[in-house]
C-alpha cells in the first residue's frame, strides 16, 4: 500500500471523526439542561463549542497515526533488509560488506522499478524476497497506523462530555504547532553552529588557536604540501583584508551615499519622485551578487589598475581591494539607505516642525535635529550593513584576489575570510587535513563576529525605538 | 500683522474662507472655535508653516509690517525668525537645555561670542520662567524635563530669536492644570513685548489670557473683538451658542 493512500485514509478518518464528534457534541449541548432566566437567551452548558470537540477528535485521529507513519517510514528500510537477509535466497551472498551492500541496493532498485536491468545475477534472486518483505512491512505499518487512528478516535469520543474543555486542548496543540515551526529555524542554527564548532575543534587540535588568530602568515598550500602546520595558518592578513574591504572601503562608499539618498528621499523628494526612486534603489538590493562580482572584476578592477598606474602608485594589481570594496559599497547602499530612511522617518514630525518654525532651513534641520535624533537607528543600520559586507562572498571571490597581503594600499590585492573559505573548500578535498578544516575555523570566526555585530546593532536600534514611543 | 481675504485649501477642500483679521501688537489674541474649524490652520498660515504640507494652498494677503509674507521676495527663514511658534505638544530637540535655547540664535547668527550666547540663553530662560529651575543643569537633555517645563523651554526657544509675533497652537492641551497656570502666567508677562496669538479649546483660558478673541466656525471668522465683550455680549448667535456650551 502506498504512502499517499494511507495518509489519505488517515485524513479521511480525521474528517469523519471531526464531523461525528462535532455532531455528538452539538447533540450533547442541545440535550444539556438550559438555564433560561427572565428573557435571557438560553445558555448551553457545553464548555467548548462543538467545533472544538470536532477538532479535538480529528487531531487525536491524525496526529498519532501520522507521527507513527513518519517514524515507520524511517525504520522500515532497515526492517525490510533484515527480513531479506533472513530469506533462503540471501544465503548465497558474499561475506564482504561492500559487495553485499551493492547487491542489496541493486535488488531494492529492481524491486521498485521492474524495468531496471540487473548487473549482478545474484541480485535478481533477491528481488522477490525484497518485494515480499516490502509488502509485508508496508501493509503491517498501514494497518498499525489505521489501528492507532481508530484508537485515537475511540479515546477522543469517550471524552466528549459537556464539561470537557476541548477548546483549551485544541488551543494548546495549535500553540505547540506554532512553537515547533519557530523552533525549526533555531534548531537549524544550533546545528550549523555545532558543526562549525566540531570541525573547528578538529582544526584547533592540529593548529594552535593563538597561532591562528594572531599569526601573520597565511599559506595553507605549504601546509598541504607537507611543510608542517606551524606558521601556515596565521589568519590576521585575512581579517585585515575583510575589514579593509568590507568595513572600510565599502562603508566609505555606502554610509555617505546611503545616508544622503535617505535624506533626499525623506526630506526633499516630492511624493511622486519618491514613489519611483525608492523602488529603483531597492532593485539594487535585488541584483544577484555574482553580477556585482563580474562588474567589479571585469569593469572596475582593470580601470582601477590603469588609474593607479597613471597616478604612479606602485603595487597596483588587477584584483584590488578598492575594486571589490567600491562595488560592495554600492551593493550595500540600499541597505544603509533604507535603514536610515526608516529611522529618519520615525523622528516625530513635531521635531521637524519645531526646527522649521525657528527659521531653520531644511538642511539645518536635517543636520542639527533629524540626523542627531535618528543617529542610533542609523548606527544600528550601519552595523548591520558591516555585518552583511564582511560576510559577502561572491564579489570578493571574483574581484579581491587570493594573495594574503597586509597592506594599506587599496590598489593592491588582498584576500578575505570568505574568499579563503571558498578556496579551501572547492574542488576535491580530504576532510582530515588542517588545510580543509581551516575553512571551518574561519567560518566560526566570521559567524561569531557577525553575530556580535547583529546583537549590538539590534540593541542600539531597540533602545532608540523606545525613546520615541 | 493683518490678513485680508485669506483662503486656504487642502487639495480640493477649503479649510479657511475669506478670513480678514488684524492682530494687535500689544495684546494677546485668542482663536477659539470647535474642532476642525480651521483656527490652527489659520495660525499656521501666519508663519507659513503650511508650506510643509504639500497639498496646502493659500490665497489672499497676509502682511507683517506692511510686507506680504506670501510674496516671492519674502524669505521664509527670516519670516519664521520674526514670527515664532509654540506647538501643541512640547517638542524640545533631543539636545541639552542650553543647546535647545541656543538653537535659534546659532542658526540666525545672533550671538557673536560664547558670552553673548550665554547671555541670550539666560535671559530667554528667565523670560520663559524656567531659569531658576534649570540653571544648574543646562547640560541636561531638554527631553528629560517635565511636560510643563518642556513647553516653557519651547517658549524660551521661540523668544531667544526675539520674534515680533509668537504663535501658540494649543500650548497647554498636553499639560496638567498647574503647568497650564504657569504657562498662562508666562503669557501675561510676555504680553506687550511680543504680539501673541494663541489657539485654544479652553474658553476659560481664552478669557483669562487674551484681550482680543476671534471665533472661528467651519473655516469662517464669525466674530472678532474685545475678549470681555465676546464672552459677555457676543454679537453673533453662533458665538453665543458656542461660548455657552450649546455645541462644539
Amino acid at each position: 500500500m502506498s504512502g499517499v493512500a494511507i495518509v489519505t485514509i488517515i485524513i479521511g478518518l480525521g474528517v469523519i471523526a471531526w464531523l461525528s464528534a462535532r455532531a455528538k457534541a452539538a447533540r450533547l449541548g442541545a440535550a444539556s439542561p438550559r438555564r433560561s432566566g427572565d428573557g435571557a437567551p438560553p445558555r448551553s452548558l457545553l464548555h467548548s463549542r462543538p467545533g472544538y470537540h470536532g477538532w479535538y477528535a480529528a487531531l487525536w485521529v491524525a496526529l498519532p497515526a501520522l507521527a507513527f507513519l513518519s517514524i515507520w517510514a524511517n525504520i522500515m528500510p532497515g526492517l525490510v533488509t533484515e527480513r531479506v537477509l533472513e530469506s533462503p535466497a540471501a544465503a548465497s551472498l558474499p561475506e564482504d560488506g561492500f559487495a553485499r551492500g551493492a547487491i542489496l541496493g541493486e535488488a531494492r532498485n529492481l524491486a521498485k522499478n521492474p524495468g531496471a536491468i540487473a548487473f549482478d545475477q545474484r541480485s535478481q534472486a533477491l528481488v522477490e524476497p525484497y518485494r515480499e518483505a516490502h509488502r509485508f512491512y508496508s501493509i503491517g505499518g498501514a494497518l498499525a497506523a489505521v489501528m492507532l487512528a481508530l484508537a485515537g478516535a475511540a479515546f477522543a469520543f469517550t471524552r466528549i462530555r459537556p464539561d470537557f474543555r476541548a477548546r483549551t486542548r485544541v488551543e494548546r496543540i495549535v500553540m505547540m504547532t506554532l512553537l515547533c515551526a519557530s523552533l525549526i529555524a533555531i534548531i537549524t542554527t544550533v546545528g550549523i553552529v555545532a558543526s562549525l564548532l566540531w570541525e573547528s575543534l578538529r582544526f584547533f587540535s592540529m593548529v594552535n588557536p593563538l597561532d591562528f588568530l594572531f599569526g601573520t602568515k597565511w599559506s595553507p598550500q605549504s601546509a598541504a604540501l607537507g611543510y608542517g602546520n606551524d606558521d601556515a595558518f596565521g589568519a590576521i592578513p585575512l581579517f585585515w583584508g575583510t575589514i579593509f574591504i568590507g568595513a572600510i572601503i565599502a562603508m566609505a562608499v555606502a554610509i555617505p551615499l546611503g545616508l544622503m539618498s535617505a535624506v533626499y528621499l525623506t526630506q526633499y523628494a516630492k511624493p511622486a519622485a519618491r514613489a519611483w526612486l525608492k523602488p529603483i534603489l531597492e532593485v539594487l538590493a535585488g541584483v544577484p551578487t555574482v553580477v556585482y562580482g563580474y562588474f567589479a572584476a571585469l569593469t572596475i578592477a582593470p580601470n582601477m589598475r590603469d588609474f593607479a598606474a597613471w597616478v604612479g602608485i606602485s603595487g597596483a594589481s588587477s584584483e584590488s581591494a578598492l575594486a571589490a570594496g567600491l562595488v560592495m559599497g554600492v551593493m550595500i547602499i540600499p541597505f544603509v539607505s533604507s535603514m536610515a530612511d526608516d529611522s529618519i522617518a520615525s523622528v516625530p514630525q513635531s521635531m521637524r516642525d519645531g526646527s522649521l518654525a525657528m527659521g531653520a532651513t531644511t538642511s539645518e534641520t536635517i543636520r542639527q535635529v533629524l540626523i542627531p535624533a535618528a543617529l542610533p537607528g542609523v548606527v544600528g543600520g550601519v552595523l548591520l550593513a558591516v555585518s552583511r559586507a564582511i560576510g559577502e562572498t561572491m564579489i570578493v571571490v571574483m574581484a579581491a584576489g587570493l594573495a594574503a597581503n597586509m597592506t594599506l594600499n587599496p590598489f593592491a590585492s588582498v584576500t578575505t575570510v570568505t574568499t579563503q573559505i571558498v578556496q579551501l573548500l572547492t574542488g576535491d578535498q580530504e576532510f582530515d587535513s588542517a588545510k580543509t578544516l581551516a575553512a571551518f575555523a574561519l567560518g566560526l570566526v566570521l559567524f561569531i563576529v557577525t553575530l556580535l555585530l547583529n546583537i549590538v546593532a539590534l540593541q542600539v536600534v531597540k533602545r532608540y525605538r523606545e525613546a520615541y514611543e | 500683522m493683518s490678513a485680508r481675504n485669506v483662503n486656504v485649501y487642502y487639495g480640493e477642500k477649503q479649510a479657511i474662507k475669506e478670513v480678514s483679521i488684524d492682530v494687535d501688537t500689544d495684546n494677546v489674541t485668542a482663536f477659539i472655535g470647535p474642532s476642525g474649524c480651521g483656527k490652527s490652520t489659520f495660525l499656521r498660515t501666519l508663519n507659513r508653516m503650511n508650506d510643509t504640507v504639500p497639498s496646502a494652498r493659500v490665497e489672499g494677503e497676509i502682511t507683517l509690517d506692511g510686507e506680504n509674507i506670501y510674496s516671492s521676495g519674502m524669505d521664509v527663514v527670516q519670516l519664521r525668525a520674526r514670527v515664532g511658534m509654540v506647538f501643541q505638544k512640547p517638542n524640545p530637540f533631543p539636545k541639552s537645555i542650553y543647546d535647545n535655547i541656543a538653537y535659534g540664535p546659532r542658526i540666525h547668527g545672533l550671538a557673536s561670542s560664547k558670552a553673548d550666547l550665554d547671555t541670550i540663553v539666560e535671559s530667554s530662560l528667565r523670560r520663559a520662567g524656567l531659569w531658576e529651575e534649570v540653571k544648574d543643569r543646562l547640560k541636561d537633555s531638554g527631553t528629560a524635563l517635565s511636560g510643563g517645563q518642556q513647553q516653557r523651554l519651547c517658549i524660551g526657544r521661540a523668544i531667544a530669536v526675539e520674534p515680533e509675533v509668537i504663535l501658540m497652537d494649543e500650548p497647554c492641551s498636553a499639560l496638567d492644570p498647574i503647568a497650564t497656570a504657569k504657562i498662562e502666567e508666562l503669557i501675561h508677562e510676555l504680553r506687550g513685548r511680543y504680539a501673541i496669538v494663541i489657539v485654544t479649546h479652553n474658553m476659560q483660558q481664552a478669557a483669562r489670557v487674551s484681550q482680543r478673541t476671534a471665533f472661528f466656525h467651519l473655516g469662517n471668522l464669525v466674530e472678532y473683538g474685545v475678549t470681555s465683550e465676546i464672552f459677555t455680549n457676543p454679537r453673533e448667535e453662533k458665538t453665543k451658542d458656542y461660548i455657552t456650551g450649546r455645541y462644539g
